[in-house]
């Protein structure tokens, strides 16, 4: 694609309640481009005083949804656009935009899997785009996504997991909770290990394509432990999001 | 102490791919899957997957391998420095998409 990238105004057409820290944000875009799944954009504040604040958000929406995206955003105690984003913007509203941006963390059906996906709280964002975008292109491959959670509170698109899992037997959700877990949970309840991604990799070979996204610490250990269980490292891509919110 | 503070450093530390809409400012490009080598290791990797730290007044990306400094952009209101002596070469793919 030749064009720069513009910044365009988009419109807030929905906001929705994930978690009681995240929230999706339904952007309609006067300029809508298809992006591939794992792409993000950028939105930009710029306050009277012509100081501007940007931030990068992983697009939640799959291609196949034309002139709009779904970003969803964790709101970070001392984050400046998170927060503005999370009290101030409602339906109706416009907000700064530029995207989609970026070619390396990115999936297309076409390249096939079989997959495994990685995410640690919100770094399920452009995973879920993966997934959405897998199913919507009638896409069959062999996909696991192994998702650390704190609480079961903090699950992100808990029911739309379960039900794309329900009827999708390529499709398998595997959550670990670090912190509490439900009534008689007897899934993981311990931080992303070796042997965790071990026993998760092993349905789908060695050499599954592996997308690792999440606060930065947890994805360098992942991504340590996969190439300890000789996981070749050309297979793994990552996206770290910094340090974690809490 | 060192180790405190290296630790600080790379939970601070992102990817390329965060710093890919300025990246596409200034080449034109989406350059996040555009390799460039190490001008120190020689190691090739793609520009998304060095480290970013963004935390300064302006973006530095390291080699993944060697930890060297292979990027430095700074923005300004007027224009945008690219230090590039880091690297050998930066790879831009004729038609990338």
């Amino acid at each position: 694609m030749k064009r720069p990238i513009e910044w365009q105004i988009a419109n807030v057409k929905a906001v929705k309640q994930e978690t009681p820290r995240v929230k999706t944000f339904t952007l309609t875009l006067p300029d809508w481009l298809p992006h591939r799944a794992g792409q993000h954009y950028d939105v930009r504040l710029t306050a009277p005083d012509g100081y501007q604040a940007q931030r990068s958000y992983s697009i939640a929406s799959e291609p196949e949804r034309m002139g709009e995206i779904d970003l969803t955003v964790e709101r970070l105690e001392d984050g400046e656009v998170s927060s503005y984003m999370h009290e101030v913007l409602a339906r109706g509203d416009q907000i700064e935009v530029r995207g989609p941006i970026g070619g390396y963390f990115v999936w297309e059906s076409m390249q096939g899997g079989p997959l495994l996906l990685v995410a640690g709280g919100s770094g399920v964002v452009p995973l879920m785009a993966m997934i959405r975008h897998r199913q919507r292109s009638g896409s069959d491959v062999p996909t696991r996504l192994l998702y650390s959670s704190r609480t079961p509170d903090d699950v992100i698109y808990f029911e739309e997991l379960d039900e794309l899992r329900a009827m999708d037997s390529g499709l398998e959700v595997i959550h670990t909770f670090t912190r509490r877990q439900p009534p008689g949970w007897k899934g993981y309840a311990r931080r992303i290990d070796a042997q965790m991604l071990d026993e998760v990799i092993a349905p789908l070979g060695k050499m599954p394509r592996v997308f690792i996204c999440g606060p930065t610490l947890l994805v360098e250990s992942a991504a340590n432990s996969l190439v300890e269980i000789s996981v070749p490292t050309s297979q793994i891509r990552t996206e770290r999001f910094g340090p974690s919110g809490a | 102490m060192d180790e405190q503070y290296e630790d600080i450093n790379r939970e601070l530390m992102l990817d390329g791919n965060a710093v890919a809409g300025l990246l596409q400012e200034v080449f034109g490009v989406e350059m996040t899957a555009n390799p460039a080598e190490c001008a120190h290791c020689g190691v090739v990797s793609d520009l998304g997957a060095l480290w970013a730290f963004t935390q300064a007044p302006g973006a530095v990306l390291r080699c993944p391998a060697c930890t060297s400094i292979v990027l430095r952009m700074v923005e300004t209101p007027d224009a945008v420095y690219l230090d590039a002596r880091g690297a050998t070469y930066l790879r831009l793919e004729r038609h990338a998409r």
